[in-house]
């Protein structure tokens, strides 16, 4: 028994837009002997959209309705209606993200994009969808190798390290093709983050110059380095420090990368150089060539990326979206789907004691976490425990029995562990609130502090429900 | 002589031949000379553990890394190098190890203090010893009169779902999840609102002895939780077969089977919460085996 759910992916990026439509396969892999398995067996793009410029109102704010005059017309082009489409996520993308009217944007594209389509962003997801988008992760799991994925954007470079396809690092930095824009051999355009390093190097520009190849390599020659150290191939020095984007984790490199892929649109002139410096009136095409000529470009062993600049749409297409455990519980398929519930990450203080049968600790971080995001429900999250023994999972049970009167009652009781537990936890906890509550309870999904989830429409006869995690959302 | 100096004496050969002679085997500590093993106080190291089967062992390897990585998707012994065209010695004797303890795990019984602890009582198919168990498949699928007789005075009559415990082929299987599996299944049952008749536990059985419990009792369901046959990967792991209306002599295709229950495969937990959703599922559909769609 197989099934399949649509998938779009949006990205809207400092420099460019596009989407694209994936067909996700889920498939039961166990022997009928087994405890079902069902997982996500196949990625298959449907549709690969054009690379549109992404329409700005002033050079600072998204035109959202040009915007949404590209995606009908993708729609189209893709020969897909929005209701038609099951999960996906919109991703707005480096300086973009950071633009003050991105919020409204995020809430027109869940209209237009479909029911079940989801709007995030923020830079340190926005390298993990990239590096899988590209291949980066793949092709570390494969080989068992440490590989780091190069997302070279206009804006920012998302970098993200795989090890035997784990992700062990995330980064971003300000390093990007359209940090100084030209027209007509003048330059238009200087991005204040390149500032410190214009001044690095003595170099006198500004806007309104003539664009000189050589002066602007040599800027361009130290983002190259800058990358180099953040991978860990070069020695930190307080530029690359200063270069990284504000509001991402610092990349720590734990083991030496040993393979490097790049994505984005520099990454296309990386693997196909081109002359033309100026064609795209940035400086793109020149940040890759510098990349090219730098030393630890050389000497590392670089991969052909599966995707250049669509790594990021098809990251966010193909994914963002996977599937809880194959032994869950919920109640009633009516209340699916659900969109934006704060994942509620108790302290390990608070597990234990749950997991012993005490409620309060528990209940009083949740509480707090309730009022907190001034959200009606939550979801109550136990990370931390590995598979427990039965007089534990009905210590458990009684725990969310008291924790979910601090709901409304017309608010469903949302339990996810991470260990494959839920089915005896969601029939324990079922037992003990009765009817009147409706209960989802599901596993093997990974959750951080500050996530978001989206859960779907069961699939496969109910034996599994797709699941978005999301570092961030507006509104 | 008894066993105890035979294994002694025996111990002491073996390590006279494998290392730097201990004397004495209550010598503190002995290294072996390729720096394999340690014995401490006079105790060799327990080779089945998980941190020693991770081992690479494979002499100069050009990715030890990714051979570890490997190790951790498989129990296969995948790794461990040769000493000329054979195992090495720590190999040799973890398989040593993990064979005797899949012995054990058959010759052993479920310990009456164990019954005692589940609130099951035992009865025995028509084996009247474990060699008996082993040898003669056929007496372990039946039961006498008197032990149909004892069961139909202690057990629940017609019940909708009948579940009961048997050893198998791993008593240790049994004592390692049904502290687990058991309760998770019953309360799951309750909470479906579907009746269960008396548990209890069957020593000597084979699988094909539900036909016959099936029958005696008039259940509805029969579930039998069983130790499954020991491999060298491990020996704990059960299975629960279930069948729709078990008659003796029924094709086989008409079990429905969930394998692989122990902490390394399907959580003991969630397998109960599993199986009483299959339960649920098998009597609405009033079929079992390759008949029944799940």
């Amino acid at each position: 028994m197989a099934a399949s759910m649509l998938s779009v992916g949006i990205d809207i990026g400092t420099s460019t837009t596009s989407m694209v439509v994936s067909r996700l396969y889920v498939e039961n892999t166990a022997s009928c002997f087994a405890v079902p398995h069902v997982v996500i067996t196949k990625k298959e793009i449907i549709y690969r959209g054009y690379i549109y410029q992404t329409p700005l109102l002033g050079g600072e704010k998204i035109d959202i309705d040009r915007v949404s005059k590209i995606l009908k017309q993708e729609y189209q082009n893709a020969g897909i209606t929005p209701d038609m489409i099951q999960t996906g996520a919109v991703i707005i993308t480096g300086e973009s993200s950071r633009k003050e009217n991105a919020a409204l944007v995020t809430e027109k594209m869940s209209n237009l994009a479909g029911d079940f389509v989801v709007a995030t962003a923020g830079p340190d997801l926005e390298s993990i969808i990239a590096g899988k988008g590209a291949g980066a992760q793949d092709y570390s799991k494969e080989n068992n190798r440490c590989v780091a994925n190069l997302d070279i954007g206009g804006g920012t470079t998302n970098i993200a390290v795989f090890d035997h396809g784990e992700l062990t690092g995330k980064g971003c930095y300000d390093i990007g093709g359209r940090l100084i824009k030209v027209e007509d051999q003048k330059i238009t355009y200087i991005s204040e983050r390149l500032l410190p390093i214009i001044r690095s190097l003595g170099i006198q520009i500004k806007v309104g110059d003539t664009a000189d190849v050589t002066t602007i390599k040599k800027i361009t020659d130290r983002m190259a380095a800058i990358l180099g150290e953040s991978i860990g191939v070069l020695p930190v020095t307080d530029l690359c420090e200063s270069s990284k984007t504000l509001t991402s984790t610092p990349l720590v490199i734990t083991k030496p990368v040993e393979q490097i892929t790049f994505s984005g649109g520099v990454a296309d002139y990386i693997y196909s150089p081109s002359d033309q410096w100026f064609k795209h009136g940035d400086i793109g095409p020149l940040l890759a060539q510098s990349i090219i000529d730098s030393q630890w470009f050389k000497s590392s062993h670089v991969l052909p990326a599966k995707e250049t600049i669509r790594a990021t749409v098809v990251g966010a297409g193909s994914y963002t979206t996977s599937v809880s455990g194959s032994t869950i519980t919920f109640s009633d398929q009516n209340i699916l789907p659900l969109k934006n519930i704060p994942v509620f990450i108790p302290s390990a203080l608070a597990e234990q004691e749950a997991v012993e049968g005490q409620y309060e600790t528990y209940k009083n971080e949740a509480q707090w976490f309730l009022s907190e995001s001034g959200m009606e429900n939550i979801l109550f999250t136990l990370p931390r425990t590995v598979q427990p023994g039965y007089k534990e999972v009905c210590q458990l049970a009684d725990v969310f029995f008291e924790v979910s009167k601090m709901i409304k009652n017309d608010q469903p009781l949302l339990i996810l562990t991470e260990s494959d537990f839920a089915k005896a936890l969601g029939q324990a906890v079922r037992r003990r609130i009765g009817e009147s509550r409706s209960l989802v309870c599901i596993d093997s999904v990974h959750v951080e502090s500050g996530d978001y989830l989206d859960l779907g429409l069961p699939m496969m006869n109910g034996m599994v429900i797709p699941v978005v995690v999301k570092t961030l959302i507006f509104g | 002589m008894t066993d105890e100096r035979l294994v002694q004496l025996i111990t002491e050969a073996v390590l006279k031949q494998l290392g730097k002679v201990p004397a004495q085997c209550s010598q503190d500590e002995i290294v072996f000379s390729d720096n394999s093993m340690k014995a401490v106080d006079g105790i060799l190291p327990d080779l089945t553990t998980p941190a020693n089967k991770a081992q690479v062992t494979v002499k100069n390897p050009d990715d030890k890394d990714a051979i570890a990585q490997m190790k951790t998707k498989t129990s296969a012994r995948i790794g461990i190098g040769k000493a000329g065209a054979r195992l090495k010695t720590n190999t040799y004797l973890t398989l040593r190890a993990d064979h005797a303890g899949a012995r054990d795990a058959v010759f052993r019984d479920v310990s009456h203090d164990f019954l005692k602890e589940m609130k099951l009582f035992s009865v025995d198919t028509m084996c009247s010893s474990r060699n008996e168990h082993l040898t003669r498949p056929d007496l372990g699928r039946q039961l006498s009169d008197d032990v149909k007789r004892e069961l139909k005075s202690k057990c629940q009559l017609s019940p909708r779902v009948q579940i009961y415990v048997s050893d198998g082929l791993s008593s240790q299987a049994i004592e390692a999840n049904i502290k687990d599996t058991l309760p998770a299944l019953l309360d799951g049952l309750q909470g479906f609102g579907i009746g269960t008749g008396t548990p209890f536990f069957v020593r000597y059985g084979r699988v094909a002895a539900m036909d016959a419990i099936s029958e005696t009792l008039d259940a509805e369901v029969t579930c039998v939780l069983i130790g499954e046959r020991p491999g060298l990967a491990t020996a704990n792991s059960m299975s629960a077969y279930i069948a729709y209306r078990a008659t003796v002599g029924m094709p086989e295709s008409r079990r429905t089977v969930v394998s692989n229950i122990h902490s390394g495969g399907i959580p003991p937990v969630e397998a109960g919460a599993h199986i009483a959703q299959v339960i649920k599922t098998m009597l609405e559909a009033k079929k079992s085996g390759v008949d029944l769609q799940l």
